[in-house]
């Protein structure tokens, strides 16, 4: 655990690249995961060779594959598991491309000490940036070996090939990989060209292959961050303030400190925690805490009433999205114009947030279920003010992570907590209140669309605004941390500032894909953040796509044409026509009329407008007497590239399609100017087995040879716009406010 | 003080306070890790276990309720070595995600197949209703279910036990 390898000393300059704007680096910033998602000024980028994915920013093949002498595969990624099965799918990539069995292979995950860094683990780009830089490096590797072998064996490579972890000569004489490893030098960099296996020969990428990490699942196996136990641990909690903003202004601990089995109460500024020696201790603890804890109003939150509609009024900073034609004063047929909303809504793991550290030798080491090991390295050292080497952030899992939730706080706060009583590895939970109350959500946002229709029937203008927050205030900073702001000498949170980026933050997807010839897009900037907020699951493209989709169909309906076709009709990209296309044809699209209260919705997106393309087909039941909706059927087509894992696209699609359908039918944070009031699952309800589709099915295009293009968001902007189409089609009443709760729906439809 | 519990088997005695929750117990005195903290307040079902054939919110059950009953955890379903009926159908559906909230799902299940081996679609769907999960992995579920039903079956056919 103290063992420290040799840093490359580049890193830390290619870390900071990844925030950097200059556009012609764009290729390198994407590597670093989270363009458009990361803030902060670069110092200028080095020109570097283009080597694919994050090799552009960790060359060495060794960095990424180790094997031994007795030929034992280690294979290192700076990607982190979060539940959306990326462990299986670079092992199945590294598999294939070295010829060995994927059993055969120790896949070690994000961890500052050991794996290169990779940024975060978000925005569909782990099998882009991680899958495709350990795909070239076994590639590459493999062609090292074999090399290896034709010299020692004094015969051309090309009359060796590679076969299970040897390699094999013509006369079936074999060499195995830890004898030419031993003799190889593997220290070396990659080259931007590696021989790939064709598509035709694969034997693991594009099977199903079974997820490595589901049967430690079933049995109550040791997995997640919240089952480590370490020798001498200790329990402990945090107190929060009651709204944010509130300091700590007294404190009698005495009677905490008498209760059973509490070893210390940590007070260091407004931070508040206390730790005990069984967890239950720590807990009850924490109540009698929490009811001595005396502390200042603090922020008043907004008024709920009209909050969504206040968000116009905000000051705010205009980035053009997009412009091309004219903005104004095309001659129109008709022209359909609305305002589109949603919430703030939470992430919302099943499991709260936590964290496990020690402090010792000068050290601290932080388990952690953060999306970014290095990010949260640099904000936990500045945070506690020790250089960055003195602290080791290793990722564990959690809980599902769809976005930026607890987890870098929870590491914090086990961080600070572990300087309180050194050599005692600390393991620090959040409750659930603390989660629903304290994680940063998922921007309320509003947008307006004009568009407008010429005679044929085509789109010939379309003007959308949105407002809305950034999406991300992650780490990086001390100032993004709970915990940080509540020391003595508060870290403040770094102003947000507008950018735009291909990919998008607030703004992702605010582009329509469709053919249009007269366009402007407007991202209002809302730099001041009522509450706090961050990265969840697609960012904007969640409402953009919403509102673009529900467009369509009403255009659609304005020109008369059935909305499958109407999208064909403004779509040129073939990939796009292809998911559309085989969506449809799937689920059986028709105009057949269906029973009463009935309805079929579809929506389409390219995720970023350059990632995964998906279209689906849903159906939809409307009960008139309540106004409940619930979701029956659905089909959906992704296109993810060439296909590493299909069950594992699967998996993530029918997952994101029923976590988005609850976004839209039940969420939002509810909050009065005193706190947020949404601190638990009645409060916030989400969505049960009873209103669980009959079915999700997902087909698969075959891309053969085509880079990879990311899975795990690709669902969320269609989904809520299918599910409005589908409503408008059974009741005939459009819902433009996110979420459709039961009483929405039943005063749209005037019951 | 000492409270005396059986868990998958194995009789224990435990010294916690008696209004400890169930949950506590089994995860930092026994050091099992099937039943999961989610929410403590009995909304999320991911610390589900099962008592004598019954569903239980561990994070809401205090210990001494249970002095002379028979608590099953999934580590009472079987091993990552012989997984059991439930464990296999889920492994075999690919039925998890981030997997935080399937051994709750699991034992809920494991209690509805003890008495009806043969529920079908609708029955497990109603059963499940107050486990809650995030990752949306909820028609998987079902199927592993389903397919565990099935498994049951079979091995109470072939004179296996029903566990």
């Amino acid at each position: 655990m103290t063992s420290h390898d040799v840093k490359n000393p580049t890193r830390r300059g290619v870390l900071a690249a990844g925030g950097s704007l200059v556009v012609s680096f764009s290729l390198l910033s994407r590597a670093f995961g989270q363009e458009g998602e990361v803030q902060g000024t670069a110092p200028p980028a080095q020109p570097k060779p283009k080597l694919p994915g994050s090799l552009s920013g960790e060359p060495f093949l060794d960095a990424w594959i180790k094997i031994d002498a007795k030929g034992e595969v280690s294979v290192f990624t700076g990607k982190a598991e979060l539940g959306q099965g990326v462990k299986t799918a670079i092992i199945q990539v590294a598999a294939e491309e070295l010829e060995v069995d994927p059993g055969a292979i120790r896949l070690i995950t994000a961890d500052t000490d050991r794996t290169p860094d990779e940024g975060y683990t978000a925005g569909s780009q782990s099998m882009q940036n991680s899958g495709t830089a350990i795909r070239h490096a076994a590639a590459q590797m493999r062609e090292i070996l074999i090399a290896q072998a034709a010299a020692q064996w004094q015969v051309p490579p090309d009359q060796l090939r590679a076969e299970n972890g040897t390699v094999v000569k013509r006369d079936g004489q074999t060499l195995d990989y830890g004898t030419l490893a031993s003799a190889a030098n593997l220290h070396v960099e990659a080259t931007p060209q590696s021989r790939l296996k064709p598509t035709g020969s694969f034997k693991v990428m594009g099977q199903p292959m079974r997820r490595v990490d589901i049967p430690a699942k079933v049995t109550g196996t040791p997995i997640y961050v919240q089952d480590i136990r370490l020798p001498g641990m200790v329990h402990a909690r945090v107190v929060r303030p009651p709204r944010p903003g509130a300091t700590l202004t007294a404190l009698d601990a005495a009677a905490v400190e008498r209760l059973p089995g509490v070893i210390a109460v940590v007070r260091n500024g407004s931070f508040l925690a206390v730790v005990a020696e069984r967890e239950f201790q720590a807990i009850r603890a924490m109540l009698l805490l929490e009811s001595v804890a005396q502390w200042s109003e603090g922020r008043k939150l907004p008024k709920p009433e009209n909050f969504i509609q206040s968000l116009k009024t905000l000051p705010s900073q205009d980035g053009v999205v997009s412009e091309k034609g004219q903005a104004t004063g095309i001659p129109a047929a008709k022209t359909f114009e609305a305002t589109f909303t949603r919430p703030y809504q939470i992430h919302g793991s099943i499991g709260p947030s936590c964290a496990v550290a020690l402090f010792e030798n000068g050290t601290t080491t932080v388990w952690s279920h953060t999306q970014g090991v290095y990010p949260d390295r640099s904000a936990i050292s500045e945070m506690l003010g020790v250089p960055p080497e003195q602290v080791r952030v290793i990722h564990v899992e959690g809980s599902g992570c769809y976005g930026h939730n607890g987890a870098d706080d929870a590491a914090a706060d086990a961080a600070l907590i572990a300087q309180a009583v050194p050599g005692r590895p600390v393991r620090l939970q959040w409750m659930r209140e603390q989660e629903h109350a304290w994680e940063p959500y998922g921007p309320a946002m509003l947008t307006e669309v004009r568009a407008s229709l010429d005679e044929a029937g085509r789109i010939v203008s379309w003007n959308y605004d949105l407002w809305s927050n950034t999406h991300t205030t992650r780490p990086g900073p001390a100032g993004s941390l709970v915990a940080a702001n509540s020391l003595p000498t508060p870290f403040q949170p770094p102003a947000a500032k507008l950018s735009i980026t291909p990919s998008g933050n607030g703004d992702r997807n605010a582009v329509p894909l469709y053919a249009i010839p007269n366009m402007r897009v407007i991202w209002h900037f809302l730099p001041e953040m009522p509450l706090r907020v961050s990265a969840l699951r697609a960012l904007g493209a969640y409402v953009n796509v919403f509102a673009i989709e529900s467009t369509m169909d009403e255009l659609a309906v304005m020109a008369g044409v059935d909305p499958v076709e109407f999208r064909l009709r403004h779509m040129e990209d073939p990939r796009g026509r292809a998911v559309i296309e085989a969506a449809a044809e799937g689920f059986g699209w028709s105009r057949d009329p269906l029973p009463e209260g009935r309805g079929r919705g579809f929506a389409f997106a390219r995720y970023k407008n350059l990632a995964a393309y998906l279209a689906m087909a849903l159906e939809i039941e409307v009960e008139r007497e309540t106004g409940r909706s619930r979701v029956v059927r659905v089909v959906a087509a992704i296109d993810s590239g060439e296909v590493v894992n299909p069950d594992g696209i699967r998996n993530q699609t029918e997952g994101g399609i029923i976590q988005a359908a609850s976004w839209t039918l039940y969420e939002a944070v509810t909050f009065d100017e005193s706190g947020i009031t949404s601190v638990d699952w009645s409060s916030y309800p989400i969505m049960r087995f009873g209103a669980v589709p009959e079915s999700v099915e997902v087909r698969i295009m075959d891309r053969p040879g085509e880079p990879f293009l990311g899975t795990g968001e690709a669902a969320q902007g269609p989904t809520p716009a299918a599910i409005g189409n589908a409503i408008r089609h059974a009741t005939g009443k459009r819902l433009y406010d996110i979420p459709f709760r039961a009483e929405r729906v039943k005063a749209a439809i005037g019951v | 003080m000492t409270v005396t519990l059986s868990v998958n088997g194995t009789t224990h005695r435990i010294d916690a306070d008696p209004e400890t929750p169930l949950l506590y117990v089994l995860r930092d005195n026994l050091e099992l890790n099937g039943a999961k903290f989610g929410c403590g307040i009995g909304q999320c079902g991911s610390c589900t276990v099962m008592v004598d054939g019954e569903a239980v919110l561990s994070c809401i059950t205090p210990v001494l309720l249970l002095e002379g009953r028979k608590v099953t955890t999934v580590e009472g379903l079987g091993t990552l070595e012989k997984p059991g009926p439930m464990q296999q159908a889920f492994i075999e559906e690919q039925a998890a995600q981030c997997g935080y909230c399937i051994p709750g799902m699991m034992m809920r299940a494991q209690v509805l197949l003890q008495a009806d081996p043969a529920a079908g679609e609708a029955a497990i769907r109603a059963h499940l209703e107050p486990n809650l999960c995030r990752c949306g992995t909820h028609v998987r579920i079902v199927k592993a279910v389903m397919r565990a039903g099935e498994l049951i079956r079979q091995n109470s056919q072939s004179g296996g036990g029903a566990t």
